[in-house]
């Protein structure tokens, strides 16, 4: 099949859009944020919402105020660092994508945006829109690796895996640990994130010999930090760029029960 | 803290309580329902009155009253103590929240749909269990058995309780339509050959279990059956 190459020279008048944001503005953890409006002209529907984002920074520092503070990284919807929490969803409207894969095609001239960061007492707010993520870190520093000496790899068909575990794993795996899922979550639940790290490893034999260890230790981190319980609503799964599934948190669960109540190993 | 003590007050732990409760309900609701199906024989009340004197009577069941007033209790205690530890995991909330977006409200509701149930669970046990155990049942039937399905009668003369009977089983089908496939979630009892026909059974159980309550009072005040 033949693509015709996009020529879009007008670029910045076609079509453009002029916008209401309301952005959550906080100095830092100590103070109360509150909801402040700004105004966006001749916004290009090909931007990213992080683009728009520059845009309105770039407004903000040539009027000599502070721009607003938002985490991004790699805006190419793999890292997980840029979060937002857009019109009452994490990453805005769009299933399956992050903030930075977000375009502002998405949105309609003259729509007012509300953006706030992600919500939780176990993610507490750095400034604006940026909060601190690393009760993650902390949960995964509790048992989420495999402790083996490392040296030369060994022949892959050394460890003969079922097709099946091998592609659950690969797509628990595939979390970037953005919080999504606690974002959205009610409760502010870790839930789905703790059990996509704990399936990734439980679903393979590399991550047997530790494997009711750590989930019973990054299931004590994760309470630990302070997030909810989970209530079954299934808004994690829906709202994650990566589609996590619901599966993992039952096997978790599942886990979860051998570890505490049949096998003798405990933390 | 032992093992079981250290699992049981964990975030998981916690869930099973309610999932094993929530089912031990659940398996409550399928025998209470049965037997007040009972009255649709339009027997004027006999086997139903013969169901309820067995139910107050064999020792097995009166002991498992104790554990189903039990199971009750540690289902709304560890309701409430959840629902407490999530108000504080997100002490702030959002201006902007679109929770329809990503969930059933009935799932986002289930401490509502709850209290509600609780509520009807007062009038219910008053209207009914309170009267067959401690106050005396009134009169007699054919058989000599003492009447229940009369004191049913007579409570679902009254339209404000038929009415609010009914409302309140429809917080009851909400209730168990997210309670029900979500006690197996969180037992971890999910498994992709299974998954379908506990979605499907958890849906009709939720459905029926509900219409046959709700057509009971309406079906009295009626006079559908006498």
């Amino acid at each position: 099949m033949h693509y015709a190459p996009r020529l879009n020279l007008n670029i910045m008048s076609t079509g453009n859009m002029n916008l209401t944001l309301k952005v959550w503005r906080q100095k830092n953890n100590k103070t109360k944020g509150a909801l402040v409006d700004y105004q966006l002209a001749d916004i290009s529907p090909d931007m990213s919402f992080l683009e728009m984002f520059d845009v309105l920074n770039e407004q903000l520092i040539n009027k000599g105020e502070e721009p607003v503070v938002f985490d991004h990284d790699c805006r190419e919807g793999i890292c997980g660092m840029c979060s937002m929490f857009i019109n009452g969803r994490p990453h805005g409207p769009k299933d399956l994508v992050t903030t930075c894969q977000l375009h502002m095609r998405s949105f309609k001239d003259g729509d007012t945006i509300v953006v706030e960061p992600w919500r939780a007492a176990a993610f507490p707010v750095v400034k604006d829109l940026t909060v601190d993520r690393s009760a993650f870190d902390r949960v995964i520093a509790a048992g989420g690796f495999i402790s083996v000496n490392t040296g030369n790899a060994q022949d892959a068909n050394n460890l003969p895996i079922p097709k099946m575990h091998a592609d659950a794993a690969f797509e628990a795996a595939a979390c970037i640990g953005c919080g999504a899922c606690v974002a959205t979550c009610k409760n502010a639940s870790a839930m789905l994130f703790v059990s996509a790290k704990i399936s990734q490893l439980a679903l393979l034999p590399q991550g047997q010999p530790e494997r009711y260890r750590r989930v019973q230790s990054m299931v004590a981190q994760m309470d630990a930090e302070g997030f909810g319980n989970c209530t079954n609503t299934g808004a994690c799964e829906a709202e994650c760029p990566k589609g996590i599934s619901l599966e993992n948190i039952a096997r978790m669960n599942r886990d979860f029960a051998s570890a505490k109540f049949l096998s003798e190993e405990t933390i | 803290m032992s093992g079981f003590g250290n699992a049981l007050s964990s975030s998981i732990g916690r869930k099973y309580v309610m999932g094993i409760t929530g089912i031990f309900l659940i398996l409550f609701l399928i025998v209470h329902a049965g037997i007040n199906s009972l009255i649709f024989l339009d027997d004027n009340g006999l086997k139903f009155n013969i169901g309820a004197h067995f139910m107050a009577t064999n020792w097995i069941i009166r002991a498992g009253e104790y554990i189903l007033f039990l199971g009750l209790l540690v289902h709304i205690y560890q309701a409430v103590n959840l629902t407490i530890q999530n108000r504080k995991a997100r002490p702030e909330g959002y201006a902007a929240y679109n929770g329809n977006a990503n969930s059933k409200w009935y799932s986002r509701s289930m401490g509502l749909l709850g209290t509600l149930l609780l509520i009807f669970l007062v009038i219910h046990l008053k209207d009914f269990w309170v009267v067959s155990r401690f106050t005396g049942i009134p009169t007699v039937d054919a058989n000599g058995n003492e009447d229940l399905y009369a004191v049913m009668r007579e409570k679902f003369q009254d339209p404000v309780r038929v009415v609010a009977y009914v409302l309140l089983m429809i917080s009851l089908c909400y209730h168990l339509l997210h309670g029900f496939a979500s006690a197996f979630q969180t037992m971890g009892w999910n498994h992709s050959k299974y998954n379908g026909l506990i979605k499907s059974v958890s849906v009709w159980y939720a459905i029926i279990i509900s219409i046959v309550f709700a057509l009971m009072p309406i079906a009295v005040y009626t006079h559908l059956i006498n």
